[in-house]
């Protein structure tokens, strides 16, 4: 194929995946935008101002940066992993499989489908913040190539995770006791500073505790982390998930006999 | 002639070592209406997976018009188009965009993706129905969707696999107008069935697959022509208590009312009715009891069946 009608297919695969999230907003759309006010209302409103300042700012305005990319990492992970195993479960990844798509593209439409998930969120929530607190981005090109390449990290781990599942539960296992967990515990609500130095050299095996402190460093230019080694480690994962998405789709694992 | 498909020693053994295919290669030359068969589990849905890229293959070679399924894989997939067996389009999206969306895959504009989806839906029938969610067309419908969206590139190459299942009457002679209308106009057709009377009206060439072997691979003409004995059933006029000797035929009573004869493919017929005729039998009317391919594969199985695997 050449390169128009590559393009062709990529952005074929694209519009369908954004018609579906779209197409069902009040499952996709909506949900994180509830969840992430009632965030801002009882942890920052209520709770934050007994807690004073974090990192030299408001509670409010410190979590702010964590729960967007929150919604990000969620929302990406979860778009494609629901969407890719919809697509295995009803077999219409067989409309694919027949026709002269490269892996690399198929790969391609349903990572910029999540990404374009995440960062659809990622804005709602973002706006949502505005209402509780002001946010002035500190360094613009961090912040959109950090909240970026978040949600591709992310989108291409819920690739993985649809290639492998074969059942419902099997999609809801990662999110609900892997990346749950380690979002929570990835700096959202708090700086690592505040922990002992065992668990803050635990807490920095944690991959989202690097992505959420390079967007906050966007926004507030305050991160626990060195922004180099984030950017660094971001990049190492979405060139392991990649090749390792590629070789799934080449071996036709899970979507060919 | 142009092939339109070759495969050559194609192999597949599943992961829990079932060998599905063992060795196949087979020929369809370009225009032809192709018909492969076999019994439930012979390896045909393997073969056209494999064919289709929906399966891996363990060994052996593929090429569509020559262009070869390993190392040419775009080209290859472009020349074809696959109606499988299982409907297997996203049942919450509507019938146009469903079309519309293959032939994106294609790398066809969406435009352009438009006035074929709009040709063929009007085709197959469509039409009316392409803002409908595909969840809630009749099986038929859904068959027909299926057509649509395996032509909106444009393949010289057809592949159907049990395209009339479950589908009325009505409908399969509408469908088979249709695909033979296609195939006049050039389009190589690859079908497989369980209605051998659909095998034997819609296709010139066939081969018979069983158990990974294809164990006839020839014309429909002289595939029938091998045809030896043909069993007639012959409604009688009133009862009969005791079976006429009918001298040379094999007749057998299969209600007091109905007499099934199997007849020699060199006896012909009047001897028999002319016996039947002295012996004080009125005939009211007459059938064969299986159609002639029905009969031929039943054989052609069988025969593999008994003899000892390799």
């Amino acid at each position: 194929m050449n390169n128009q009608l590559l393009w062709t297919a990529f952005w074929t695969i694209l519009v369908k995946e954004v018609r579906r999230f779209t197409r069902i907003w009040v499952q996709t759309l909506l949900p994180p935008a509830i969840t992430m006010t009632l965030y801002f209302i009882i942890f920052g409103n209520l709770i934050g101002s007994r807690i004073g300042e974090m990192g030299g700012f408001g509670y409010m305005e410190y979590i702010a940066p964590g729960l967007i990319m929150m919604s990000v990492i969620t929302n990406s992970y979860g778009n494609v992993v629901s969407s890719f195993f919809g697509t295995k479960f009803q077999r219409h990844v067989e409309e694919l499989l027949v026709a002269p798509v490269p892996n690399w593209v198929i790969l391609a439409g349903f990572v910029f489908g999540g990404v374009a998930r995440g960062l659809a969120v990622g804005l709602i929530v973002t706006l949502l913040s505005l209402f509780f607190t002001k946010l002035h981005v500190h360094h613009l090109l961090i912040t959109i190539s950090t909240v970026f390449l978040t949600a591709v990290v992310f989108s291409l781990g819920g690739f993985i995770n649809a290639i492998y599942a074969n059942s419902f539960d099997d999609i809801s296992i990662v999110p609900t006791f892997i990346l749950t967990p380690l979002t929570y515990l990835g700096g959202v609500f708090y700086s690592i500073s505040l922990l002992p130095g065992f668990w803050q050299g635990v807490s920095q095996l944690n991959p989202i505790l690097y992505m959420v402190n390079s967007f906050r460093y966007g926004i507030l230019g305050v991160s626990d982390i060195h922004i180099g080694i984030a950017f660094t480690m971001i990049l190492i994962f979405i060139g392991l998930l990649t090749a390792f998405s590629l070789h799934l789709l080449n071996t036709g694992k899970g979507i060919r006999s | 002639m142009t092939v339109a498909l070759a495969i050559d020693q194609l192999r597949k053994t599943y992961g829990n070592g079932f060998e599905a295919l063992k060795g196949i290669s087979l020929e369809v030359q370009e225009g032809d209406f192709f018909a492969l068969l076999g019994p439930n589990g012979a390896g045909k849905s393997t073969t056209l997976g494999i064919v289709s890229s929906l399966v891996n293959k363990s060994s052996g070679r593929v090429s569509i018009f020559g262009h070869d399924l390993e190392t040419d894989i775009a080209r290859a997939k472009m020349q074809l188009g696959v109606v499988p067996q299982e409907f297997n389009f996203n049942n919450f999206e509507k019938v146009l965009d469903i079309v519309v969306t293959q032939a994106g895959y294609y790398g066809i504009p969406r435009r352009q993706g438009l006035e074929r989806a709009e040709f063929y839906l009007k085709k197959l029938g469509l039409w009316d129905k392409r803002n409908v969610s595909a969840r809630m067309l009749s099986g038929g419908m859904k068959r027909r969707l299926m057509i649509a969206r395996a032509l909106v590139h444009e393949p010289r190459m057809l592949i159907l696999d049990e395209p009339t299942a479950g589908v009325d009457i009505e409908l399969r002679r509408s469908m088979w107008s249709f695909l033979r209308e296609i195939n006049s106009k050039g389009t190589t057709i690859i079908l497989t069935t369980h209605y051998l009377e659909e095998a034997e009206s819609l296709c010139r060439n066939i081969a018979i697959i069983d158990r990974g072997e294809i164990i006839q691979n020839t014309s429909m003409r002289s595939l029938l022509q091998k045809l030896n004995t043909e069993t007639f059933i012959l409604d009688l006029q009133s009862d009969v208590e005791q079976l006429p000797a009918l001298n040379g035929y094999r007749p057998r009573l299969t209600a007091p009312r109905t007499l099934e004869v199997e007849v020699d493919k060199e006896q012909g017929l009047n001897n028999l009715f002319a016996q039947l005729e002295a012996s004080g039998l009125k005939v009211v009317s007459m059938r064969n009891k299986a159609n002639r391919l029905e009969e031929l594969f039943v054989s052609l199985v069988d025969k593999n069946l008994n003899q000892e695997p390799a």
